[in-house]
Protein backbone atom coordinates (compact mmCIF):
# COMPACT_ATOMS: atom_id res chain seq x y z
CA UNK A 1 0.00 0.00 0.00
CA UNK A 2 2.84 2.75 -0.84
CA UNK A 3 1.54 5.39 -2.32
CA UNK A 4 4.13 6.07 -4.99
CA UNK A 5 3.14 9.93 -5.40
CA UNK A 6 2.17 11.76 -1.89
CA UNK A 7 -0.46 13.90 -1.70
CA UNK A 8 0.36 17.56 -0.35
CA UNK A 9 -2.13 18.08 2.67
CA UNK A 10 -0.12 21.57 3.33
CA UNK A 11 1.39 24.08 1.04
CA UNK A 12 2.57 26.77 3.54
CA UNK A 13 4.29 29.56 1.15
CA UNK A 14 6.60 32.74 2.31
CA UNK A 15 4.35 32.83 5.31
CA UNK A 16 5.09 35.70 7.88
CA UNK A 17 3.22 35.01 11.62
CA UNK A 18 2.89 37.57 14.34
CA UNK A 19 0.65 40.21 16.01
CA UNK A 20 -0.07 43.65 14.42
CA UNK A 21 2.62 45.08 16.66
CA UNK A 22 5.35 43.14 14.95
CA UNK A 23 6.10 39.65 12.64
CA UNK A 24 7.69 37.00 14.75
CA UNK A 25 8.72 34.52 11.93
CA UNK A 26 8.76 36.17 8.57
CA UNK A 27 9.62 34.28 4.72
CA UNK A 28 8.60 31.16 6.35
CA UNK A 29 7.74 27.88 3.32
CA UNK A 30 7.18 24.45 4.11
CA UNK A 31 4.96 21.76 2.89
CA UNK A 32 3.43 18.56 4.97
CA UNK A 33 2.54 15.46 2.74
CA UNK A 34 0.35 13.01 3.68
CA UNK A 35 1.93 10.62 6.23
CA UNK A 36 4.65 12.90 6.84
CA UNK A 37 5.86 12.57 10.50
CA UNK A 38 6.94 16.67 11.17
CA UNK A 39 8.63 17.80 14.49
CA UNK A 40 8.43 21.56 14.53
CA UNK A 41 11.20 22.82 16.80
CA UNK A 42 12.44 26.00 18.14
CA UNK A 43 13.40 27.76 21.58
CA UNK A 44 10.62 29.46 23.37
CA UNK A 45 8.98 32.57 21.82
CA UNK A 46 10.09 31.72 18.54
CA UNK A 47 6.97 31.65 17.40
CA UNK A 48 5.48 28.18 17.39
CA UNK A 49 2.63 28.75 19.18
CA UNK A 50 1.77 31.67 16.57
CA UNK A 51 2.79 29.35 13.99
CA UNK A 52 0.43 26.28 15.40
CA UNK A 53 -2.54 28.63 15.48
CA UNK A 54 -2.65 29.70 11.85
CA UNK A 55 -2.12 26.16 10.78
CA UNK A 56 -5.11 25.63 13.26
CA UNK A 57 -7.19 28.86 11.37
CA UNK A 58 -7.27 30.59 14.66
CA UNK A 59 -5.34 33.04 13.61
CA UNK A 60 -4.51 35.24 10.18
CA UNK A 61 -0.80 35.18 8.75
CA UNK A 62 0.55 38.75 8.48
CA UNK A 63 1.26 37.77 4.88
CA UNK A 64 1.87 35.08 2.05
CA UNK A 65 -0.47 31.96 1.59
CA UNK A 66 -1.41 28.72 3.15
CA UNK A 67 -3.14 26.05 1.13
CA UNK A 68 -5.20 23.38 2.28
CA UNK A 69 -5.60 19.74 0.07
CA UNK A 70 -9.02 19.53 -0.70
CA UNK A 71 -9.36 17.18 2.17
CA UNK A 72 -8.27 19.26 4.14
CA UNK A 73 -10.87 21.85 3.86
CA UNK A 74 -13.59 19.89 5.30
CA UNK A 75 -11.98 18.48 7.79
CA UNK A 76 -10.66 20.27 10.44
CA UNK A 77 -6.79 19.41 11.64
CA UNK A 78 -7.58 16.97 14.51
CA UNK A 79 -5.32 19.57 17.74
CA UNK A 80 -3.86 17.90 20.99
CA UNK A 81 -3.70 21.58 22.75
CA UNK A 82 -1.73 21.82 25.80
CA UNK A 83 -4.17 21.25 29.38
CA UNK A 84 -5.83 24.20 30.92
CA UNK A 85 -5.91 24.92 34.46
CA UNK A 86 -9.86 24.86 33.68
CA UNK A 87 -9.37 20.96 32.72
CA UNK A 88 -7.45 19.76 35.47
CA UNK A 89 -10.74 19.54 38.03
CA UNK A 90 -12.99 19.45 35.11
CA UNK A 91 -16.62 16.99 36.19
CA UNK A 92 -16.69 14.92 33.02
CA UNK A 93 -16.20 11.31 31.81
CA UNK A 94 -13.86 10.29 29.38
CA UNK A 95 -16.79 9.47 26.78
CA UNK A 96 -18.25 12.97 27.10
CA UNK A 97 -15.05 14.76 26.09
CA UNK A 98 -14.06 12.33 23.26
CA UNK A 99 -17.42 12.33 21.80
CA UNK A 100 -16.78 16.40 22.05
CA UNK A 101 -14.63 15.70 19.31
CA UNK A 102 -17.30 14.46 16.87
CA UNK A 103 -19.22 18.16 17.53
CA UNK A 104 -18.24 19.09 13.76
CA UNK A 105 -19.61 16.67 12.13
CA UNK A 106 -23.31 17.14 13.49
CA UNK A 107 -23.50 20.18 11.70
CA UNK A 108 -27.09 21.97 12.30
CA UNK A 109 -28.40 19.29 14.29
CA UNK A 110 -28.12 19.58 18.45
CA UNK A 111 -27.24 16.26 19.44
CA UNK A 112 -25.18 13.12 18.76
CA UNK A 113 -26.50 10.59 15.84
CA UNK A 114 -25.37 7.12 16.55
CA UNK A 115 -22.97 7.31 13.51
CA UNK A 116 -20.79 9.78 16.01
CA UNK A 117 -21.30 7.94 19.58
CA UNK A 118 -19.51 5.17 17.11
CA UNK A 119 -16.87 6.99 15.67
CA UNK A 120 -15.89 7.94 19.21
CA UNK A 121 -15.92 3.98 20.30
CA UNK A 122 -13.34 3.69 17.53
CA UNK A 123 -11.15 6.19 18.58
CA UNK A 124 -11.26 5.29 22.53
CA UNK A 125 -10.43 1.36 21.05
CA UNK A 126 -7.52 2.76 18.68
CA UNK A 127 -6.15 4.43 21.90
CA UNK A 128 -6.88 1.55 24.41
CA UNK A 129 -8.59 3.78 26.86
CA UNK A 130 -12.58 2.00 25.77
CA UNK A 131 -12.07 0.89 29.85
CA UNK A 132 -11.61 4.34 30.95
CA UNK A 133 -14.89 5.40 29.23
CA UNK A 134 -16.94 6.47 32.36
CA UNK A 135 -14.27 7.41 34.54
CA UNK A 136 -13.64 10.85 35.69
CA UNK A 137 -11.56 13.05 33.39
CA UNK A 138 -9.58 14.73 36.79
CA UNK A 139 -8.96 11.26 37.98
CA UNK A 140 -6.83 10.21 35.52
CA UNK A 141 -3.16 10.12 35.25
CA UNK A 142 -1.13 12.94 32.62
CA UNK A 143 -0.66 9.91 30.48
CA UNK A 144 -4.35 8.97 30.32
CA UNK A 145 -5.78 12.36 30.07
CA UNK A 146 -3.29 13.11 26.64
CA UNK A 147 -4.63 9.70 25.22
CA UNK A 148 -8.30 11.02 25.93
CA UNK A 149 -7.50 14.20 24.50
CA UNK A 150 -5.94 12.39 21.57
CA UNK A 151 -9.06 10.36 20.76
CA UNK A 152 -10.74 13.24 20.94
CA UNK A 153 -9.16 14.74 18.38
CA UNK A 154 -8.83 11.44 16.18
CA UNK A 155 -12.91 12.35 16.54
CA UNK A 156 -12.54 16.00 15.02
CA UNK A 157 -9.81 14.66 12.08
CA UNK A 158 -9.02 11.26 10.64
CA UNK A 159 -5.87 12.73 8.33
CA UNK A 160 -3.82 15.32 10.60
CA UNK A 161 -2.79 14.99 14.04
CA UNK A 162 -1.35 18.48 15.63
CA UNK A 163 0.25 17.87 18.83
CA UNK A 164 0.91 20.45 20.84
CA UNK A 165 3.90 19.72 23.37
CA UNK A 166 2.23 16.22 24.16
CA UNK A 167 4.48 14.86 26.79
CA UNK A 168 5.21 18.00 28.57
CA UNK A 169 4.65 16.97 32.55
CA UNK A 170 4.66 13.10 31.48
CA UNK A 171 7.55 10.75 33.69
CA UNK A 172 9.91 9.14 30.96
CA UNK A 173 8.00 5.93 30.76
CA UNK A 174 4.72 7.73 30.18
CA UNK A 175 6.57 10.24 27.79
CA UNK A 176 7.86 7.08 25.75
CA UNK A 177 4.59 4.75 25.47
CA UNK A 178 2.81 8.18 24.10
CA UNK A 179 5.48 8.64 21.63
CA UNK A 180 4.96 4.76 20.60
CA UNK A 181 1.26 5.66 20.36
CA UNK A 182 1.98 8.68 18.34
CA UNK A 183 4.05 6.17 16.11
CA UNK A 184 1.72 3.80 15.29
CA UNK A 185 -0.81 6.48 14.73
CA UNK A 186 1.47 7.60 12.49
CA UNK A 187 1.86 4.31 10.85
CA UNK A 188 -1.28 3.84 10.44
CA UNK A 189 -1.23 6.57 7.84
CA UNK A 190 -1.52 9.59 9.57
CA UNK A 191 0.10 12.81 9.13
CA UNK A 192 1.55 13.94 12.18
CA UNK A 193 2.79 17.63 12.95
CA UNK A 194 4.36 17.88 16.31
CA UNK A 195 5.47 20.92 18.42
CA UNK A 196 8.33 20.32 20.66
CA UNK A 197 10.89 21.78 22.36
CA UNK A 198 12.74 18.44 23.22
CA UNK A 199 14.87 18.29 19.80
CA UNK A 200 16.70 15.01 20.68
CA UNK A 201 13.59 12.69 21.16
CA UNK A 202 11.58 15.30 18.22
CA UNK A 203 14.87 13.84 15.72
CA UNK A 204 14.18 10.52 16.96
CA UNK A 205 10.71 10.55 16.01
CA UNK A 206 10.06 12.43 12.75
CA UNK A 207 10.35 12.21 9.06
CA UNK A 208 10.50 16.08 8.67
CA UNK A 209 11.87 18.54 10.81
CA UNK A 210 11.11 22.62 10.59
CA UNK A 211 13.16 24.83 13.26
CA UNK A 212 11.77 28.65 13.62
CA UNK A 213 14.00 30.88 15.46
CA UNK A 214 16.70 33.06 14.26
CA UNK A 215 17.48 31.00 11.37
CA UNK A 216 15.13 28.69 9.48
CA UNK A 217 15.41 25.28 8.64
CA UNK A 218 13.37 22.61 6.89
CA UNK A 219 13.86 19.47 5.56
CA UNK A 220 13.92 15.72 6.32
CA UNK A 221 15.39 14.39 9.81
CA UNK A 222 18.84 13.03 7.87
CA UNK A 223 18.82 16.63 5.92
CA UNK A 224 18.78 18.20 9.68
CA UNK A 225 20.99 16.36 11.49
CA UNK A 226 23.89 16.72 8.77
CA UNK A 227 22.99 20.82 8.82
CA UNK A 228 24.95 23.17 10.83
CA UNK A 229 22.18 23.77 12.88
CA UNK A 230 21.24 20.97 13.60
CA UNK A 231 24.40 19.55 14.43
CA UNK A 232 24.64 22.54 16.75
CA UNK A 233 21.66 21.95 18.37
CA UNK A 234 21.79 18.19 18.88
CA UNK A 235 25.17 19.01 20.36
CA UNK A 236 27.29 16.59 17.86
CA UNK A 237 29.45 19.45 17.05
CA UNK A 238 31.31 21.67 19.49
CA UNK A 239 31.47 25.24 18.28
CA UNK A 240 28.30 26.05 16.26
CA UNK A 241 27.12 29.71 14.94
CA UNK B 1 -48.23 21.49 57.24
CA UNK B 2 -51.70 22.54 57.89
CA UNK B 3 -50.59 25.94 57.67
CA UNK B 4 -48.34 25.50 54.34
CA UNK B 5 -51.71 23.97 52.58
CA UNK B 6 -53.96 27.05 53.87
CA UNK B 7 -50.82 29.12 52.58
CA UNK B 8 -50.94 27.55 49.46
CA UNK B 9 -54.59 28.17 48.92
CA UNK B 10 -53.21 32.48 48.32
CA UNK B 11 -52.18 33.03 44.63
CA UNK B 12 -49.49 35.08 45.78
CA UNK B 13 -47.96 32.06 47.36
CA UNK B 14 -48.63 29.64 44.25
CA UNK B 15 -47.07 32.09 41.91
CA UNK B 16 -44.09 32.83 44.61
CA UNK B 17 -43.31 28.89 44.56
CA UNK B 18 -43.75 28.53 40.74
CA UNK B 19 -41.03 31.86 40.15
CA UNK B 20 -38.92 30.90 42.65
CA UNK B 21 -38.48 27.41 41.24
CA UNK B 22 -38.08 28.49 37.68
CA UNK B 23 -35.58 31.15 38.44
CA UNK B 24 -33.75 28.31 40.78
CA UNK B 25 -33.93 25.74 37.71
CA UNK B 26 -32.32 28.38 35.16
CA UNK B 27 -30.11 30.12 37.22
CA UNK B 28 -28.10 26.37 38.48
CA UNK B 29 -28.14 25.06 35.42
CA UNK B 30 -26.15 27.88 34.04
CA UNK B 31 -24.47 27.68 37.11
CA UNK B 32 -22.00 24.48 35.50
CA UNK B 33 -20.76 26.62 33.27
CA UNK B 34 -20.33 29.07 34.95
CA UNK B 35 -18.40 28.04 37.52
CA UNK B 36 -16.47 25.88 35.22
CA UNK B 37 -15.58 28.09 33.27
CA UNK B 38 -13.64 30.61 36.25
CA UNK B 39 -16.71 32.77 35.85
CA UNK B 40 -18.42 32.80 39.45
CA UNK B 41 -18.16 36.29 39.88
CA UNK B 42 -19.49 37.75 37.12
CA UNK B 43 -23.08 36.97 38.65
CA UNK B 44 -21.72 38.69 41.65
CA UNK B 45 -21.08 41.89 39.22
CA UNK B 46 -23.79 41.66 36.83
CA UNK B 47 -26.29 41.57 39.92
CA UNK B 48 -24.60 44.81 41.20
CA UNK B 49 -24.95 46.42 37.93
CA UNK B 50 -28.48 45.68 37.90
CA UNK B 51 -29.00 47.36 41.66
CA UNK B 52 -27.66 49.79 39.33
CA UNK B 53 -29.63 49.76 37.06
CA UNK B 54 -32.58 49.71 39.50
CA UNK B 55 -31.76 52.98 40.43
CA UNK B 56 -31.39 54.47 37.07
CA UNK B 57 -35.42 53.36 36.46
CA UNK B 58 -36.24 55.05 39.73
CA UNK B 59 -34.44 58.24 38.89
CA UNK B 60 -36.02 58.16 35.28
CA UNK B 61 -39.44 57.38 36.92
CA UNK B 62 -39.96 54.05 34.41
CA UNK B 63 -43.24 52.16 35.52
CA UNK B 64 -41.77 49.03 34.44
CA UNK B 65 -37.79 48.46 35.62
CA UNK B 66 -37.09 45.24 33.96
CA UNK B 67 -37.38 47.99 30.87
CA UNK B 68 -34.11 49.39 32.05
CA UNK B 69 -32.56 46.81 34.14
CA UNK B 70 -32.38 44.37 31.46
CA UNK B 71 -30.73 45.66 28.87
CA UNK B 72 -28.56 47.46 31.25
CA UNK B 73 -27.46 44.32 32.31
CA UNK B 74 -26.98 42.61 29.68
CA UNK B 75 -24.73 44.99 27.94
CA UNK B 76 -22.71 45.32 31.32
CA UNK B 77 -22.32 41.59 30.36
CA UNK B 78 -21.03 41.40 27.29
CA UNK B 79 -18.90 44.32 28.33
CA UNK B 80 -17.35 42.15 31.16
CA UNK B 81 -16.83 39.06 28.49
CA UNK B 82 -15.07 41.42 26.44
CA UNK B 83 -12.75 42.40 29.02
CA UNK B 84 -11.73 38.66 30.18
CA UNK B 85 -10.09 38.52 27.37
CA UNK B 86 -8.34 41.51 26.96
CA UNK B 87 -4.91 41.63 27.74
CA UNK B 88 -4.86 45.21 30.10
CA UNK B 89 -7.47 44.93 32.20
CA UNK B 90 -7.65 41.46 33.82
CA UNK B 91 -11.21 39.82 33.62
CA UNK B 92 -11.22 39.37 37.54
CA UNK B 93 -9.92 43.08 38.27
CA UNK B 94 -12.91 44.45 35.49
CA UNK B 95 -15.48 42.48 37.18
CA UNK B 96 -14.46 44.34 40.53
CA UNK B 97 -14.38 47.82 39.44
CA UNK B 98 -17.66 47.84 37.58
CA UNK B 99 -19.43 45.99 39.82
CA UNK B 100 -18.40 48.41 42.87
CA UNK B 101 -18.75 51.34 40.64
CA UNK B 102 -22.45 50.19 39.44
CA UNK B 103 -23.05 49.76 43.59
CA UNK B 104 -22.12 53.44 44.41
CA UNK B 105 -23.23 54.83 41.78
CA UNK B 106 -26.91 53.27 42.44
CA UNK B 107 -26.88 54.85 46.11
CA UNK B 108 -25.52 57.93 45.35
CA UNK B 109 -28.34 58.52 42.17
CA UNK B 110 -31.17 56.84 44.98
CA UNK B 111 -29.78 59.55 47.63
CA UNK B 112 -29.82 62.49 44.88
CA UNK B 113 -33.24 61.61 44.01
CA UNK B 114 -35.19 59.68 46.36
CA UNK B 115 -38.42 58.53 44.76
CA UNK B 116 -40.05 57.37 48.32
CA UNK B 117 -39.10 58.82 51.84
CA UNK B 118 -37.98 55.27 53.10
CA UNK B 119 -34.66 54.87 51.14
CA UNK B 120 -32.61 52.55 53.45
CA UNK B 121 -35.67 50.44 53.43
CA UNK B 122 -35.82 50.52 49.53
CA UNK B 123 -31.83 49.97 49.07
CA UNK B 124 -32.00 47.67 51.90
CA UNK B 125 -35.00 45.20 49.60
CA UNK B 126 -33.46 45.66 46.36
CA UNK B 127 -29.99 44.03 48.20
CA UNK B 128 -31.00 41.13 49.92
CA UNK B 129 -34.37 40.44 48.64
CA UNK B 130 -37.47 41.74 49.36
CA UNK B 131 -41.24 40.61 49.81
CA UNK B 132 -41.28 41.39 46.09
CA UNK B 133 -41.36 37.68 45.21
CA UNK B 134 -44.64 37.80 47.06
CA UNK B 135 -46.29 40.36 45.11
CA UNK B 136 -46.08 39.09 42.12
CA UNK B 137 -48.66 39.74 39.69
CA UNK B 138 -49.53 37.03 37.06
CA UNK B 139 -48.12 39.36 34.09
CA UNK B 140 -44.93 38.60 35.95
CA UNK B 141 -45.17 35.13 36.32
CA UNK B 142 -45.95 34.79 32.45
CA UNK B 143 -42.96 36.73 31.71
CA UNK B 144 -41.25 34.54 34.31
CA UNK B 145 -42.45 31.57 32.99
CA UNK B 146 -42.06 32.24 29.02
CA UNK B 147 -37.93 33.38 29.80
CA UNK B 148 -37.43 30.56 32.14
CA UNK B 149 -39.17 28.35 29.26
CA UNK B 150 -36.44 29.75 26.24
CA UNK B 151 -33.46 29.46 28.41
CA UNK B 152 -34.22 26.16 29.01
CA UNK B 153 -34.91 25.15 25.08
CA UNK B 154 -31.78 26.95 24.82
CA UNK B 155 -29.85 24.67 27.25
CA UNK B 156 -30.85 21.61 25.94
CA UNK B 157 -30.14 22.49 22.23
CA UNK B 158 -26.85 24.22 22.75
CA UNK B 159 -26.04 20.96 25.75
CA UNK B 160 -23.37 19.69 23.48
CA UNK B 161 -21.79 22.75 22.38
CA UNK B 162 -22.28 24.45 25.66
CA UNK B 163 -19.70 21.76 27.34
CA UNK B 164 -17.21 21.93 24.28
CA UNK B 165 -17.08 25.49 24.55
CA UNK B 166 -16.88 25.09 28.66
CA UNK B 167 -14.49 22.44 28.60
CA UNK B 168 -11.80 23.52 25.64
CA UNK B 169 -12.69 26.38 24.20
CA UNK B 170 -9.95 26.91 21.85
CA UNK B 171 -10.64 22.95 20.61
CA UNK B 172 -14.00 24.21 19.43
CA UNK B 173 -13.24 27.03 17.30
CA UNK B 174 -9.81 24.90 15.93
CA UNK B 175 -13.04 22.30 14.95
CA UNK B 176 -15.33 25.36 13.43
CA UNK B 177 -17.34 25.89 16.46
CA UNK B 178 -17.93 29.35 17.00
CA UNK B 179 -16.80 29.84 20.49
CA UNK B 180 -17.33 33.59 20.49
CA UNK B 181 -21.09 33.02 19.91
CA UNK B 182 -21.60 30.68 22.63
CA UNK B 183 -20.21 32.87 25.08
CA UNK B 184 -21.95 35.70 24.04
CA UNK B 185 -25.25 33.54 24.62
CA UNK B 186 -23.97 32.68 27.80
CA UNK B 187 -23.09 36.16 29.06
CA UNK B 188 -26.65 37.02 27.94
CA UNK B 189 -28.46 34.41 29.89
CA UNK B 190 -26.53 34.97 32.87
CA UNK B 191 -27.90 38.23 32.30
CA UNK B 192 -31.93 37.63 32.50
CA UNK B 193 -31.21 35.12 35.02
CA UNK B 194 -29.41 37.71 37.40
CA UNK B 195 -32.13 40.44 36.88
CA UNK B 196 -35.18 37.24 37.43
CA UNK B 197 -33.07 36.13 40.51
CA UNK B 198 -32.79 39.59 41.99
CA UNK B 199 -36.89 39.74 42.35
CA UNK B 200 -36.11 36.75 44.56
CA UNK B 201 -33.13 36.95 46.69
CA UNK B 202 -32.06 40.44 46.02
CA UNK B 203 -29.15 41.79 44.18
CA UNK B 204 -26.78 40.96 46.89
CA UNK B 205 -27.04 37.30 47.32
CA UNK B 206 -28.19 36.11 43.87
CA UNK B 207 -24.97 34.66 42.14
CA UNK B 208 -25.68 32.55 45.65
CA UNK B 209 -28.57 30.82 43.18
CA UNK B 210 -25.70 30.08 40.38
CA UNK B 211 -22.55 28.98 42.57
CA UNK B 212 -24.21 26.65 44.77
CA UNK B 213 -26.44 24.22 43.51
CA UNK B 214 -23.02 23.61 40.76
CA UNK B 215 -20.77 23.43 43.40
CA UNK B 216 -22.69 21.04 45.61
CA UNK B 217 -23.23 18.81 42.68
CA UNK B 218 -19.28 18.80 41.83
CA UNK B 219 -18.87 17.44 44.93
CA UNK B 220 -21.07 14.28 44.55
CA UNK B 221 -21.18 13.76 40.67
CA UNK B 222 -17.94 13.06 37.97
CA UNK B 223 -19.70 13.76 34.80
CA UNK B 224 -20.89 16.56 33.49
CA UNK B 225 -24.34 15.19 32.24
CA UNK B 226 -24.76 14.26 35.80
CA UNK B 227 -23.19 17.11 37.39
CA UNK B 228 -25.79 18.63 35.46
CA UNK B 229 -28.56 17.26 35.95
CA UNK B 230 -27.70 17.09 40.04
CA UNK B 231 -27.04 20.93 39.93
CA UNK B 232 -30.88 21.27 38.08
CA UNK B 233 -32.57 19.31 41.33
CA UNK B 234 -30.58 20.64 44.24
CA UNK B 235 -31.05 24.16 43.43
CA UNK B 236 -35.01 23.45 42.81
CA UNK B 237 -34.88 21.47 46.21
CA UNK B 238 -33.51 24.41 48.21
CA UNK B 239 -35.64 26.97 46.70
CA UNK B 240 -38.30 24.99 47.37
CA UNK B 241 -37.16 24.29 50.66
CA UNK B 242 -36.27 28.41 51.86
CA UNK B 243 -39.11 29.67 50.02
CA UNK B 244 -41.39 27.33 52.21
CA UNK B 245 -39.32 27.87 55.28
CA UNK B 246 -39.13 31.83 54.64
CA UNK B 247 -43.19 31.46 54.52
CA UNK B 248 -43.94 29.47 57.16
CA UNK B 249 -41.38 31.05 59.84
CA UNK B 250 -41.68 34.55 58.38
CA UNK B 251 -38.18 35.27 57.94
CA UNK B 252 -36.49 36.50 54.58
CA UNK B 253 -36.75 34.70 51.22
CA UNK B 254 -33.37 35.58 50.02
CA UNK B 255 -31.32 34.86 52.86
CA UNK B 256 -33.83 31.61 53.76
CA UNK B 257 -32.83 30.14 50.16
CA UNK B 258 -29.39 30.52 50.16
CA UNK B 259 -29.17 29.64 53.86
CA UNK B 260 -30.65 26.23 52.93
CA UNK B 261 -28.01 26.39 49.69
CA UNK B 262 -24.86 26.62 51.71
CA UNK B 263 -27.04 24.02 54.44
CA UNK B 264 -26.92 21.79 51.32
CA UNK B 265 -23.35 22.40 50.05
CA UNK B 266 -21.74 21.15 53.39
CA UNK B 267 -23.94 17.89 53.10
CA UNK B 268 -22.39 17.31 50.08
CA UNK B 269 -18.86 17.91 51.12
CA UNK B 270 -19.29 15.53 54.06
CA UNK B 271 -20.85 13.08 51.71
CA UNK B 272 -17.87 13.40 49.13
CA UNK B 273 -15.91 11.84 52.00
CA UNK B 274 -17.74 9.17 52.65
CA UNK B 275 -18.60 7.77 49.02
Amino acid sequence: MTKTKKETLLDVKDVSLGYEDGAIIEHLSFTVQAGDYLCIVGENGSGKTTLMKTLLGLQEPLAGTIERSAALKDNAIGWLPQQTVVQRDFPASVREIVLSGCLNRTGRYPFYRKEEKERADRAMARLGITHLKDRCYRELSGGQQQRVLLARALCAAEQVLLLDEPVTGLDPKVSMELYEMIRQLNRSGITIIMISHDIASAVQEATHILHIGQNIFFGTKEAYTNSRMGKYFLGTEESGE
Amino acid sequence: MERLFTYLQYPFVRYALIVGVLIALCSSLLGVTLVLKRFSFIGDGLSHVAFGGIAIAGVLNVSNDMLVVLPVTVISAVLLLRTGQNKKIRGDAAIAMISVAALAFGYLLMNMFPTSSNLSGDVCSTLFGSTSILTLSIREVWLCIVLAAAVLAMYVLYYNRIFAVTFDESFAQACGTKADRYNLLIAVITAVIIVLAMNLVGSLLCSALIIFPALSAMRLYHSFRNVTIASAVLGVVSALAGLILAILTDLPVGSAIVAVQVLVFGICCILEKHI
